[in-house]
This record gives C-alpha cells, structure tokens and sequence, in this order.
C-alpha cells in the first residue's frame, strides 16, 4: 500500500514534499505525485501519514487503490 | 499609524520612525514615494483558515494569497533585478506567500540571501501566520529582516475554532480548540521573541464580522503589550466565487462603515494602517498599483543592472518632494476655513503625493478628511469590479459613483464632461482645477474655497 496524490486538485503547494521522511514526492508539471516505490505511508517513522496531514485540499492525498 | 496628513506619524518612537519612513506599507506618507515587490517562493502553509483559498487565481484580484505564478529562489532573484532596475521607487521586498513564509522557510530564507547579496539597499520582511516562527527567530536576526508581519485574529482558541479548521504542526494535524490553542501560544511566543530581539512586528488582524469583531480590542491590547508596534485592521474578503469557507457558507465581509467603527474602537493605540491595500502575494509596485503583470517569468529578460545612481537620484527628489509638500500643507492649513463637520475629499493620484490621474484611470480613490486639524489620509475606495461583471463604460460609471459616496469632491488631473455631469447629478464635484497639486493643500483649499463662498452667498 502506498499513498497517492490526486493530480486533478492538487494545488502545486508542496507541503507534502516538506514533510515525507522518504523523499519520495516530486513535482511534476506543476501538481505532486508520489513515488510508490519509495512510500512506506510513514510506518515506522511517524504515527500519520505526514503527506495526508500536510494536505491542504480535501480528499487528495489518499490511499492509492490496490492495484 | 495616525498618518496626520504628510507629517511623520508622532506617536512612533525616533528609531521606529527611521526604520520605516521610506516603507510603504508601514508609513502612511512613504506609500506616496515608495513601492514594494512579494516574491511568491512560499506556496506551502502550514495551517488552514477559513478565509483562503489559494487555489483560486484571476488576475483582477488583490488580495492575499493570491498569486499568479510561484518562484524559485533563484526566479525570485532575476525578478528583483528586474524590476529594481525598472522601478527606482523599490525599496522592500518581501515574502507574503501565498502559503505561508515560514512553513517554507528554506525557500525564503535562500531568496532573502540571494537578494541581499545583489541589492543590499532593499529591506526585507516577511509575513506569517506565526505557527512556526518560534522556531526561525534567530534566522530571521541573522538575516536581518527588520520588519516581520504576524496575522492574529484571536487570542481565545474558542474564537480561534470558528476561523481555522486544523493546523499541522510537529509532525500531526491538530483540530478544533487544540489547534487554536497551540497557534495562539506559538504567535505570542513568536512575538515576544521578536520584539525581544529589536525587530520591528505588524500584526494584521482580519475583521470577520459575527466572529471576531468584539474581540479585536483584547487582540489588540494583548499584541501590544507584547512590543508590535502596529496593528492593522483589515477587512474579510468574502466571496463564493473564492471557494473559501466563509465565502461558501455566506459570511459576509465588514461594511466600510463596519471597518472603520472597529478600527476607531481601537483608539489611538491602534496605530492602523489605513492604507493597506490587502495585496497579492505577489504585487509589484506602489500601493494601489498592481505591476505584477509586467514583470511574469516568461517576460524577463536580461535586465539591465541597477544602477545605483538612479536610486540616489530619486531619494534626492523624494526628500525635496515631501518637504515641499508639507509646507504647501502647512501653509494651506495657516488660510484655511475650517468646516463645521468633517468634510470627505476624494483624490485621483498614482504617487507622490500629488494629483495626477485622470478620473478614467482611476481603479481607486484615496479619500482625505478635511477637518480642523487640516487634511488627513482616511482610507482608499476602489472602483474595479471583479472579473466577469461591470462590463461597459456604464457600469463601470455606476461603481465609480458607488465608490464615491459621501464624499464631497473629487480631484483629478482631468475628467471629462460626461462623468462630471453624472457625478454632480449625486452631489458630488469632481474638478480638475488642482492638477498635479499636492493633495493635503489642494483639498484644504477646496474646501476653503467652498465654505467662503457659501458664507458669501449668506451674507449677499
């Protein structure tokens, strides 16, 4: 499982980038995306997912479906 | 700040006063001479207010948050150049946004020094929401950043609740009366350092009516105590166009009238700024004038380098400007014919503390109050509409005389007949018999000149 970054309201901040203990969020094209190879959802390092609560456009930093 | 005509606000401290004489947004009178740039290298925040929405850009609006493209570091150093060396009357730049300056701090800390390092004559300051300023203090003394604005607009998180929604901070969201609560600790604490540490501090307050309003005199007294040297009072801007909560749930912003009872409820101690103008976070030029548009990434070339002489050249004129411009106010208040209620004078300028736009031109009017005491600077109307309405030089006439009322005059370098008919129809006189005058003397001597021949007409 990872988390994932609906590009369509992101809003091109970047707090998430700031916050993600992975390094795993870029910019691309102006909105962020979530590298899933590299999301660990924050496990292990902190209690919530920091790119969620940084977040802030509602329902756009979410879990990405199973693929 | 008491902005008494185009005297220096004598309630301010000397070393005060000398730090900010040549700011714009600080000094009433420096407005007139001086401009400022933002640079948009914050776009992240760390808290949400009910107010904004930054996803919402057009570029006919002013107000904070706002922004039509974010920069780089780097980006934002090619912009000053560019404009420093276009606009002599640059002489601040800050970071405003449009998130927040400090949620971003490495972004605008490493701007601040790559502006610093080319153009040192600038002044730099900032703007926060104070979450994480008590964190960045010593950064912000290092830097030597002199002025540094914090937006509070409660010191109850009750009250605090109703205006942000959640906060991040260390690493979690915080809701409700929790995240008020730890905002409001860190502002205060964030303020007390500042000052502790000699840097001036502006604390911006936003008028929610129903939310905030009987609140802002315990704001007020509580950010004084702690060393701010202003408190500005702004109004909400509340629109469902904006997408922002109170838009969406129909709080309304303050009436003028509104704004002005709760500013003058704080009295003398408010030292307000009556001519904040509620800029985007990334205006360029003097106050009320928006340049952002000229200077847009894809725009900038190589620009010329700054030549120092030109600055010099032009401080030498703004020092002559205002000096004669105070005795031009000096002596009109020696002759003049004091009205018995306050008089309200509209003036057409685009600086220098003179009348020289034409009313077609006009997207504000600054207003003066005529009393005994002389002329003093009340506030700024504008006549622009949003975009999408007002199409048509009617309508566009229709929210000018709008904009206008109460007002006695209107002076202008020039106007045409049309629009002087339509505006003496609702009792107001536009004239352009003071153009490219000072403003404090021209509208003392209106109203003079109004009141003698009233008396005369009496006494035929």
């Amino acid at each position: 499982m990872t988390y994932m970054i609906v590009a369509k309201t992101c809003t091109g901040c970047g707090a998430c980038e700031f916050e993600c203990p992975n390094k795993a969020i870029k910019e691309k094209g102006g909105v962020f995306a979530i590298d899933p190879a590299k999301c660990t959802e924050c496990v292990g390092s902190f209690e919530t997912q920091q790119c969620a609560a940084a977040c802030p456009a509602p329902r756009t930093c979410i879990p990405a479906p199973a693929a | 700040m008491s902005c008494g005509t185009a005297q220096r606000a004598d309630d301010l401290p000397q070393p005060v006063w000398e730090k900010i004489q040549d700011h714009p947004c600080y000094s009433e009178d420096a407005h007139h001479y001086f401009a400022r740039m933002h640079i948009a290298v914050a776009p992240a925040c760390n808290i949400q207010c009910n107010y904004c929405n930054r996803k919402y850009d057009c570029s006919n609006e002013s107000r904070p948050g706002v922004v039509s493209e974010k920069l780089t570091p780097q980006q934002a150093l090619e912009k000053t150049l560019a404009v420093a060396a276009e606009v002599p009357q640059l002489s601040v730049v800050g970071v405003a946004g449009p998130g927040d300056a400090l949620a971003n701090a490495e972004r605008t800390f490493a701007a601040f020094e790559l502006v610093a390092k080319a153009l040192p004559h600038l002044k730099l300051c900032l703007s926060t929401n104070g979450l994480a300023l008590p964190d960045h203090v010593d950064r912000i003394v290092a830097m030597g950043v002199d002025h540094v604005t914090i937006t509070i607009n409660m010191i109850d998180p009750q009250i605090g609740a109703q205006i942000y929604p959640w906060i991040f901070f260390r690493h979690r969201r915080w809701e409700g009366v929790d995240a008020s609560r730890i905002l409001h600790e860190r502002q205060m604490e964030g303020l007390e350092a500042l000052t502790a540490r000699g840097v001036l501090v502006k604390v911006n307050s936003v008028l929610i009516p129903g939310v905030n309003d009987g609140h802002l005199k315990a704001v007020n007294e509580a950010v004084r105590a702690r060393g701010a040297f202003l408190h500005n009072v702004m109004p909400l801007i509340s629109d469902a166009a904006h997408g922002t909560h109170f838009g969406l749930t129909g709080r309304r912003g303050p009436t003028p009238d509104e704004l002005r009872l709760a500013q003058d409820r704080l009295g003398a101690n408010a030292k307000l700024m009556r001519h904040c103008r509620q800029c985007r976070a990334d205006a360029v030029g003097l106050l009320g004038e928006d340049r952002g548009a000229e200077f847009t990434l894809d725009r900038l070339e190589a620009p010329e380098p700054f030549d120092p002489r030109r600055r010099e050249m032009y401080l030498s004129v703004v020092e002559r400007e205002r000096s004669d411009r105070r005795k031009a106010d000096e002596a009109a208040q020696l002759g003049m014919t004091t009205p018995d209620s306050p008089v309200l004078v509209a003036v057409a300028t685009k600086g220098g503390g003179r009348i020289n736009l034409h009313f077609g031109h006009a997207t504000e009017f600054q207003i003066y109050e005529v009393h005994s005491r002389g002329a003093r600077f009340v506030g700024h109307r504008r006549t622009e509409t949003y975009c999408g309405d007002g199409h048509g030089e009617d309508a566009a006439m229709e929210a000018t005389i709008a904009a206008l009322r109460g007002v006695s005059a209107v002076l202008c370098a020039k106007i045409g007949e049309r629009p002087r008919e339509r505006l003496a129809a609702v009792g107001v006189t536009a004239t352009d018999q003071y153009a490219f005058e000072y403003i404090e003397a021209s509208a003392i001597a209106w109203c003079s000149r109004q009141l003698q021949s009233a008396e005369r007409a009496a006494s035929a």
